[in-house]
């Protein structure tokens, strides 16, 4: 109804304007522009690309090994020497929240990339062919979301082993569901309107329909579902390594550390607001770009 | 159709409905006839001073309503005036676009917050000016005096809230010490006559088809028994036999109470049907006005000649319709001169600039064109071929 | 004039939690070639599902489809792709019509690249020819839906329909959401259509005046069921059916001197879920017997007349008489 509401906002705003111009460009072109134009979804795409790249040349920026312990210079507050200060064996917390970029954001970016692909999936199939094919996905889906989260990707995890493939698959595993059940009820919505109709009408195949004229509309939900997605899995995959399961120490993944940090978070808050920094960093920046693409990808929101 | 069949479908219940109902009838008889027999009903009514009969019961002058989007301004209502004296009803004719639906907004004072305002004017109700009336004597104004029926029935049903619940709470807003028995007989009653049977008033909005929506919503607005009812293209979703009982339900209550009506429509048969006076309204402005007779008879402005042309009579003989060409122009972009020049095709240099006098033709009739005589010739001529 | 597309006992059921929904039952309807058939009834009498039906976008779940005398009511792939060439369907709803995603140029150009008739160089000058046909300028070739008002939407829909040739075109409600002076603009536009290449209209609608200016022909609904089928003039002169009447009675009319005198039916629809047999209309009509709860034949009246009820002989025995005395009057 709200977007119904909008979109008549923006029509009437529109509709009567004689003086659109003829446009050659691509449709991909016009959204870059339009992309560009959002400054806001701009910054947020560059700070994760610094991000990325930070984590890449981790090696080059760290000023010290992530797992050098240093029995004497350990609880160190933050200083010239070390940034951040340093963690309960000595080991510099900075360098350790640049390394730790390598894991976590492969790792959160991977699960969620995995996850929302094979949630699509599920969910265009169920939604667009409905009846009996809706019926069964549904319904397995259901039984799968009975059980909790945490405990099913412990349990792949535990069949799989630890590493980092594995971690992916355990992660992306629990996350599709909820994506399909989401995207699921957009499509139900989309699919009822009369251009699917049409397409139908003038033959359209069904993937053809799915993918140009179901989808486009109806997949905005997910793309922030999935942005916001990622930092929720970064802290899942701490959870994971906890347990041992994820990924092991010393790897200094984000999640691990924050782990770490929660026992001195009184003395020495630094340990666990350095990995906070970090992931409220990439949620923010993903979810900043997340949302400008969404627009951009709509060819109504134009001015 | 024959006299027995209306009056063997007539509603039991309410047996006055049935006098004097044949409307087209009206104005041979002399303007407002009906008018008295509806002022008797309406003094049974306990309540506050209502002024006589006669008085200017709502006199808009010099309305002026702007949206500011961005960096456009929409200029909605464009320096329109109308009165209305007690029990009259108006039809406000003219396309989407127009600025009539803002017109009533403006009336109840519920443009949107952001970026709507009233630009200029004055609208004198009951003998205060609603321009200056603080928020909280809206209030009390909204819904017991001035109440409105919307054309989107889903912006003004609650979704949680059971129909019959949403209709009785209403009614005992306005009436206060009823029962809460008492007040859902009478939405039950009162949903029943704009035709949603009783096995349904238990169900949520989401449950009704748009067109049962709009039902309930006209139900509400009724149950209020305002004094002034704004009816914003109040039955444009529904079937034409609804349609009917709906109009029909206004109708009874403006006999009964003497409610006064501001119909806002594109049917130009349901104003023939329900209206006393006529405004057509394009580009924010009213480029006629008159009674309905001289409207409908004497059609003097190019665009109302064009909206005639455009409906398909149920007379004719499948001629093709001459709508007006062309499209509306943007709200914020109106052209200069008179706003319809752009599509009318009599317009010359003289219309594209400057103020358009608006020009008496007697009675109530005016009409803001500078090409009357022009647009009058050829409308004679036609008449005369055919 | 031949017969283009015949329907025979159509029906088409749906299922609910509560039993079976006659959305269409047993309609019997011929659609001259070159001609218009209106289809009128209110919200729920199924007008749109029968426009889906014979366009193969709902299943029929008994009953019979001829397209040129061939029976095409369960077609395979290949036919179904060749019937969607000839059939086609207009919209309600200009604002969910096209696809939000797709500008003027994408909505036209799928369904002539998808027929396969024209070669990659050929086609923009088609959709240039289309844009010509539907009256939409070249200037909004690459406008998207949200930037054309309802009319040109509306216009793009038809433009859409007609770029595969089609021979029979379903409107469904094609201008019940836009104003009127638009709803004109495709009134004439849809008829200099058809007698440019001489196209069947199903013009599917709930507006009397509109149905009586486009229809040569009408077929009046009611819950599922064709209560009456007539010429379009002679529908409006003597309608025999008594919710015809009711209808017909129910339009305001814009000549303040002939008020219409209403006859105001009661009551609501009765549920389409597994209706009892007989006319659908007796719980609401004023001339119910016990006879109407029997199943009712549609019976041929006058030439081309037929109407569903039991009584309207008996009912309409003056305008039966004046219809004897020359058809002149009519």
């Amino acid at each position: 109804m709200t977007e119904e509401k909008t979109r008549e906002a923006i029509d009437t705003g529109l509709r009567l304007r004689d003086d659109i111009a003829l446009k050659k460009e691509t449709n991909f072109k016009q959204m870059l522009k339009r992309l560009a134009k959002n400054k806001l979804a701009i910054a947020g795409g560059i700070v994760f690309l610094i991000l990325c790249l930070v984590s890449i040349f981790a090696p080059l920026i760290a000023p010290y090994d992530y797992a050098a312990i240093d029995p004497v210079n350990k609880y160190m507050r933050p200083c010239a020497e070390h940034l951040f200060g340093t963690d309960q064996f000595g080991r510099d917390i900075f360098s350790r929240v640049i390394y730790g970029g390598r894991w976590s954001l492969t790792l959160g970016v991977a699960s969620t990339l995995v996850s929302t692909l094979l949630g699509i999936v599920v969910g265009s199939i169920a939604g667009y062919f409905g009846g009996k094919v809706d019926m069964v996905i549904m319904r397995f889906i259901d039984i799968v979301q009975c059980i909790p989260g945490i405990l099913l990707t412990i349990c792949i995890s535990v069949a799989l082993g630890s590493g980092i493939v594995n971690t992916v698959i355990a992660m992306s595993f629990g996350g599709i569901w909820g994506t399909a059940r989401m995207l699921r009820g957009q499509i139900l919505l989309v699919r009822e309107s009369e251009y699917v109709e049409a397409a139908k009408a003038t033959n359209v195949s069904s993937f053809r329909t799915i993918l140009k004229y179901v989808l486009p509309n109806s997949i905005q939900q997910t793309i922030i579902g999935a942005c916001m997605g990622i930092g929720g899995t970064i802290s899942a995959i701490s959870g994971l390594s906890f347990l041992g399961l994820g990924v092991q120490p010393p790897l200094p993944e984000w999640g691990a550390m924050l782990n770490d940090g929660r026992n001195y978070l009184r003395y020495y808050p630094n340990m666990l607001i350095a990995p906070c920094i970090m992931i409220a960093l990439t949620i923010l920046s993903i979810s900043l770009f997340g949302d400008g693409l969404r627009d951009a990808m709509d060819p109504r929101m134009k001015d | 159709m024959n006299e027995n069949m209306e009056n063997r479908t007539e509603r039991e219940e309410m047996p006055e409905r049935r006098h004097g109902f044949h409307r087209g009838g009206k104005d041979r008889h002399g303007e407002g006839h009906d008018r008295h027999h509806g002022e008797r009903h309406g003094e049974h009514r306990e309540g506050h001073d209502r002024p006589h009969r006669g008085d200017k019961f709502l006199n808009v002058k010099n309305l002026w309503v702007e949206y500011t989007a961005g960096k456009r301004v929409v200029h909605a209502v464009n320096g329109i005036s109308f009165s209305l004296r007690k029990g009259e009803s108006l039809g406000v004719v003219g396309e989407s676009g127009c600025g009539k639906s803002t017109i009533a907004k403006a009336i109840l004072r519920i443009l949107p917050d952001h970026g709507a305002r009233i630009a200029g004017g004055e609208m004198w109700f009951k003998g205060k000016n609603l321009v200056d009336l603080s928020e909280a004597e809206m209030e009390k104004i909204r819904g017991a005096e001035i109440s409105m029926i919307f054309q989107d029935p889903m912006t003004a049903l609650n979704p949680v809230k059971r129909i019959l619940d949403q209709v009785a709470s209403v009614i005992r807003l306005h009436n206060e010490g009823m029962t809460k028995k008492a007040s859902e007989a009478i939405a039950i009653d009162m949903l029943k006559t704009v035709g949603i049977n009783e096995d349904r008033v238990r169900e949520y909005p989401h449950q009704f088809s748009g067109g049962m929506q709009q039902r309930v919503e006209v139900a509400i607005g009724l149950s209020c028994h305002p004094d002034l009812l704004l009816a914003d293209e109040p039955t444009t979703a529904l079937d034409v036999t609804i349609q009917a009982q709906v109009l029909d339900l206004i109708h009874d209550l403006m006999e009964q109470r003497g409610t006064t009506l501001i119909l806002i429509t594109h049917n130009l048969g349901i104003v023939a049907e329900m209206c006393d006076h006529v405004a057509v309204v394009y580009g924010g402005e009213i480029v006629e006005y008159g009674t309905k007779r001289e409207v409908f008879k004497n059609p003097s402005h190019p665009y109302t000649i064009g909206l005639f042309g455009a409906v398909p009579s149920m007379a004719s003989d499948g001629e093709r319709l001459k709508p007006v060409e062309g499209v509306m122009p943007d709200p914020s972009d109106l052209p200069a001169g008179c706003k319809f020049h752009t599509r009318c095709p009599y317009a010359t240099e003289a219309c594209k600039d400057g103020k358009v006098p608006v020009v008496d033709l007697g009675g109530t009739h005016r009409c803001q064109c500078h090409h009357i005589e022009e647009v009058r010739a050829k409308r004679e001529k036609e008449a005369a071929t055919v | 004039m031949s017969a283009l597309v015949e329907l025979k006992g159509l029906k088409r059921y749906f299922d609910t939690p509560k039993g079976k929904l006659h959305a269409v039952d047993d309609i019997n309807m011929v659609f001259e070639e070159g001609t218009t058939m209106g289809v009128v009834g209110e919200s729920g009498c199924g007008k749109s599902t029968l426009a889906r039906t014979i366009i193969h976008l709902q299943q029929p779940t008994d009953g019979q489809i001829l397209y040129k005398g061939e029976d095409i009511t369960y077609p395979n792939r290949k036919q179904l792709r060749k019937l969607r060439e000839e059939m086609q369907i207009i919209f309600q709803d200009p604002y969910s019509t096209l696809n939000p995603r797709y500008t003027v140029e994408d909505t036209l150009k799928e369904p002539l690249v998808l027929s396969g008739q024209y070669e990659k160089a050929s086609l923009d000058k088609q959709i240039t020819k289309l844009m010509d046909m539907i009256g939409i300028s070249g200037r909004l070739r690459m406008a998207y839906p949200h930037e054309l008002s309802g009319g040109r939407r509306q216009r793009v829909g038809i433009g859409r329909a007609l770029a595969m040739n089609p021979k029979f075109i379903a409107c469904d409600e094609p201008v019940a959401s836009l104003d009127v002076s638009i709803q004109a603009q495709i009134i004439n536009l849809l008829e200099d259509l058809q007698k440019d290449f001489g196209l069947t209209y199903m013009f599917v609608t709930h507006d009397l005046s509109v149905v009586r200016h486009i229809s040569h022909n009408i077929s009046v609904m009611y819950l599922g069921q064709l209560v009456e089928t007539s010429p379009s003039k002679e529908l409006f002169a003597k309608p025999l059916h008594p919710y015809t009447k009711a209808l017909i009675s129910a339009v305001p009319s814009t000549d303040i001197d002939a008020p219409r005198q209403r006859i105001r039916l009661k009551g609501e629809l009765m549920s389409p879920i597994n209706p009892k047999p007989g006319c659908r209309f007796a719980p609401r009509c004023p001339y119910a017997t016990e006879a109407c709860h029997q199943p009712q034949q549609l019976e041929e009246i006058l030439p081309g007349h037929m109407v569903a009820c039991c009584r309207a002989r008996e009912l309409n025995e003056d305008l039966l008489a004046k219809g004897q005395e020359g058809e002149g009057n009519v």
